[in-house]
């Protein structure tokens, strides 16, 4: 038994001694490795599969669509080299750039973006974003499974012409967006594990996938073959896959990592003010929810007071920490209006008033509607639950709401938690009172948030129904009179803020540390990250 | 002793079936679903997916599908990985988890039984209080807390471990030490114990009384009886710890089963829990299996073939 004990200690003395070998040298530096986190693993980064964020930013890199993103967040031609909008804005034609190619040297055709969308439409696949392509013509027949309907043809190896249901202006920023990237049909088809290993992992975007441990990290490189080959920055992109938000805080602290797109909320208020923190707007808002078929919810006095004695400000300071912003409104802040200078925001305006100094005329207000509802000072009313998802944020928050309906209207309310799953079973049913909700815009036009409440539509929660605001949304989305169309969805916006199916609270801030010496880095409006010309001088 | 073998064999097999069968209707009574999301894709599209995954069929139809696979060995594709076969996950995950796990088994082994046996030999001096000090806090302390701690301490303040991954020697530490530090704990606690129960038997006192050296007596009498209720607790323990732990995974970034294991069910990802529950459930089983064998070897007096 000594003797065991002697080998074992032997062998644990080894284990140690190997560990201070391998930390010590490090190869010389030739290729500039880019380390950051932006996420934990994907789910997937095919682009028809992927559904998350951090996937896109992902996909952005390794992918290309006919249009992308600058810095300012606004289109230019990617992989199309010029486009025209036939004058009635229902038909696009692009035609490709000349001698671009896929990383392993093959040439990219017009027949593969058709093959691509028509995959991404197709009911096979089931892509969880397959509706980003109901702008175009055919949408409904190929979504069924007649993908040949879908009208994006190829009119030659270098030309495609897509036609439009309803001019929609947004549709250049559509071909951004990665689900609309192209994918190649031998590669893809008969794999459905194409997208797991980088010896598979075709791609035509500015970097290649070269190495993916799974859980660990992907590290990126350069693609030989792209286009712009020479505008490209970092050698190599390390994305460091960390889901723990404290661990991810170490490591940007120890310099393993150059950006970190989470970081733990009790630490925002240390870092606010140091050069690391970053806030960007992010086009989405978080709110609560009223089943409005369920009494006494269905009576839109009750869900305005109930709204109304939010202090959105306490919630945002004391608990978010962030720097969200305090909602008076559904449509979050960055999305513009007719004019593109212009926020649709701050044409539409605030519905009702946050500034901290109004917020007891607010309550009063809500008191008076309480009593108009019949339940003067909160008597009569019915105990109810407000249900969320499991999280220490949204916890906090609930219990903020608690304790303010009760103290300025009288009212009880209960606090449920459910985990994720279960909670959007429940939501989506409408088996609930109050709920929490968050929405994140899926493109840069309002309609993405109006669009939610029509009766019926498969995300209104709330199960509120209205049909002028039906009307609207069908309105706004036949006509191609951007000047009807911003008219409307603002029309459309009053309807919902004066009926309260949901009730605002703030509008989501991207929160990310950046090495401060980080230098070509962007994000676009929808929360995706470009590394491509991002550089950090060495140290 | 191969009557025994097969016995157990054929119990292990009933095993995994009854666990198989349990957790197929306990996971589908849960509400929820693979394919819901905060945007909920349309009812076609639910539909089409529900069809593709065989998920539209009647349970039972499900249930018997799954274990017609099973049988063959195929634990079927992932929901949420899509296209991955649960099988290529366990086979690319496992051995992450194992060997990390096997450093802090035997570190819990190496540091836990000479503390366990330290204390008992100091039984009411300051060293004993000081080590038992140490092992309840390394029990009462959770996992999370102590990952937290030695990774801010060894990798942030000192700047002397790495913090994430599992790329050199050197990346093991913290976490496996993290492990290590509640299976360590209780064995120390276990030792202690049983040594000094152990001591006060009839046959140390006659060793004592002939007067075999303090060092012999403990190493070629004490420790080897002592040990009976470690090995007991060292079955459970390496399965555990082998199959990966879903805090220690998700604070060093370690590409490990636990997180898999844990994640699938958040996700509602069906075959993904068969595939770990009847993967942990059967390492679990074995290991249990041959901490029996162990005790014959350790013990020669147990016998396993009890009629």
């Amino acid at each position: 038994m000594t003797k065991k004990i002697l080998v074992l200690m032997l062998a644990l003395m080894m284990v140690f001694s190997l560990g201070a070998c391998g930390g010590g040298g490090g190869a010389a530096a030739t290729p500039t490795v880019l380390s950051v986190n932006i996420g934990p693993e994907p789910d997937s980064i095919d682009p028809a599969n992927n559904e998350s964020v951090d996937g896109a930013s992902l996909l952005v890199h390794g992918f290309e669509g006919l249009m992308k993103l600058d810095s300012a967040g606004v289109p230019v031609p990617g992989m199309a080299s010029a486009y025209k909008v036939s004058d009635d804005l229902l038909t696009y034609t692009f035609t490709l750039r000349d001698g671009i190619k896929w990383n392993d040297g093959q040439p990219i055709t017009a027949g593969q973006f058709i093959y691509s969308w028509q995959r991404a439409v197709s009911p096979d696949t089931a892509a969880p974003y397959g509706y980003m392509f109901d702008v175009v013509k055919g949408y409904e027949a190929a979504a069924g499974g007649d993908l040949t309907a879908l009208a994006a043809k190829a009119i030659d190896d270098k030309t495609i012409e897509v036609t439009l249901n309803a001019p929609t202006p947004y549709f250049l920023e559509l071909c951004a967006f990665p689900t609309y990237s192209p994918v190649r049909e031998d590669v893809v088809k008969d794999n459905p594990a194409w997208a797991t290993d980088p010896a598979t992992y075709i791609s035509n975007g500015p970097y290649k996938l070269v190495t993916w441990e799974h859980n660990s990290y992907m590290l990126y490189e350069k693609n030989q073959y792209y286009y712009d080959l020479k505008s490209l920055v970092p050698d190599q992109i390390k994305f460091v896959l960390m889901e723990d938000d404290v661990a991810i805080l170490s490591a940007f602290q120890n310099g393993e990592i150059s950006f970190a797109d989470t970081m733990p909320n009790d630490e925002i208020d240390a870092y606010k003010n140091k050069p690391e923190f970053n806030k960007a707007g992010q086009l989405g808002t978080y709110f609560i929810c009223f089943q409005t078929q369920k009494a006494p919810f269905d009576n839109a006095d009750v869900r305005k007071a109930l709204s109304l004695v939010i202090d959105r400000n306490f919630i945002c300071e004391q608990i978010g920490k962030a720097g969200q912003i305090p909602a008076a409104a559904f449509v979050p802040i960055g999305l513009t209006d007719i004019d593109p200078a212009q926020q649709f925001r701050t044409v539409g305006g605030d519905y009702y008033s946050v500034d901290p100094a109004d917020y007891e005329a607010n309550v009063k207000e809500a008191q008076a509607l309480l009593a108009k509802a019949g339940y003067p000072g909160g008597k009569g009313f019915p105990k109810f639950e407000y249900i969320l998802n499991e999280s220490t944020g949204h916890l906090q928050i609930a219990e903020a709401l608690q304790s303010m309906w009760k103290e300025k209207l009288g009212i009880e309310a209960t606090i449920a938690q459910q985990e994720w799953s279960v909670f959007l079973n429940t939501r989506q049913n409408g088996e609930y009172q109050v709920a929490r909700h968050g929405w994140l815009g899926d493109y840069n036009d309002p309609i993405s948030f109006i669009d939610m409440w029509r009766t019926g539509g498969g995300n209104n929660d709330a199960k509120w129904s209205n049909p002028e605001y039906d009307k609207l949304v069908a309105d706004i989305k036949a006509t191609g009179d951007k000047t009807v169309r911003y008219t409307k969805m603002h029309t459309a916006e009053s309807i919902l803020m004066d009926e309260m199916p949901i009730a605002p609270i703030y509008y989501y801030v991207d929160i990310f540390l950046k090495d401060p010496t980080m230098t070509g880095f962007y994000s676009s409006p929808l929360g995706y990250k470009y590394f491509m010309f991002a550089a950090v001088p060495a140290k | 002793m191969t009557r025994y073998i097969i016995k157990r064999t054929i119990i292990v097999f009933l095993t995994i079936i009854l666990i198989s069968t349990i957790t197929f209707f306990l996971m589908n009574t849960v509400p929820g679903g693979p394919f819901l999301s905060e945007k909920s894709p349309s009812k076609a599209v639910l539909a089409m997916l529900e069809e593709k995954y065989g998920l539209d069929k009647p349970l039972l139809v499900q249930y018997k599908n799954y274990m017609v696979a099973l049988a063959h060995g195929d634990l079927g594709v992932s929901l949420k990985k899509k296209g991955q076969p649960i099988v290529a996950i366990i086979v690319d995950k496992f051995p992450v988890s194992a060997r990390l796990g096997s450093v802090a088994v035997a570190i819990a082994v190496i540091f836990g039984i000479p503390i366990g046996c330290i204390a008992a030999l100091n039984r009411g001096k300051w060293l004993d209080n000081l080590l038992m000090f140490i092992a309840t806090v390394g029990i009462a302390v959770p996992g999370f807390v102590v990952a937290t701690s030695l990774m801010i301490i060894f990798g942030v303040k000192l700047g002397l471990l790495p913090t994430f991954g599992l790329n050199s020697p050197l990346h093991y530490i913290l976490p496996a030490f993290t492990l290590a530090f509640y299976p360590m704990s209780y064995m120390a606690r276990l030792m202690r114990s049983s040594m000094l129960e152990v001591l006060s038997l009839d046959y140390i006192r006659t060793a004592k009384a002939k007067g075999v050296s303090q060092f012999k007596m403990i190493f070629k009498h004490a420790l080897r009886n002592s040990l009976i209720p470690v090995i007991t607790y060292l079955g459970p323990l390496m399965a555990y710890v082998l199959t990966g732990s879903f805090v220690v995974e998700k604070i060093f970034t370690i590409p490990g089963l636990g997180g898999e294991f844990i994640n699938s069910i958040t996700n509602r990802d069906y075959p993904m829990i068969m595939g770990t529950t009847i993967f942990l459930a059967t390492i679990l089983i074995f290991m249990n299996f041959f901490v029996d064998l162990l005790y014959k070897v350790v013990d020669p007096r147990v016998t396993l073939d009890k009629e």
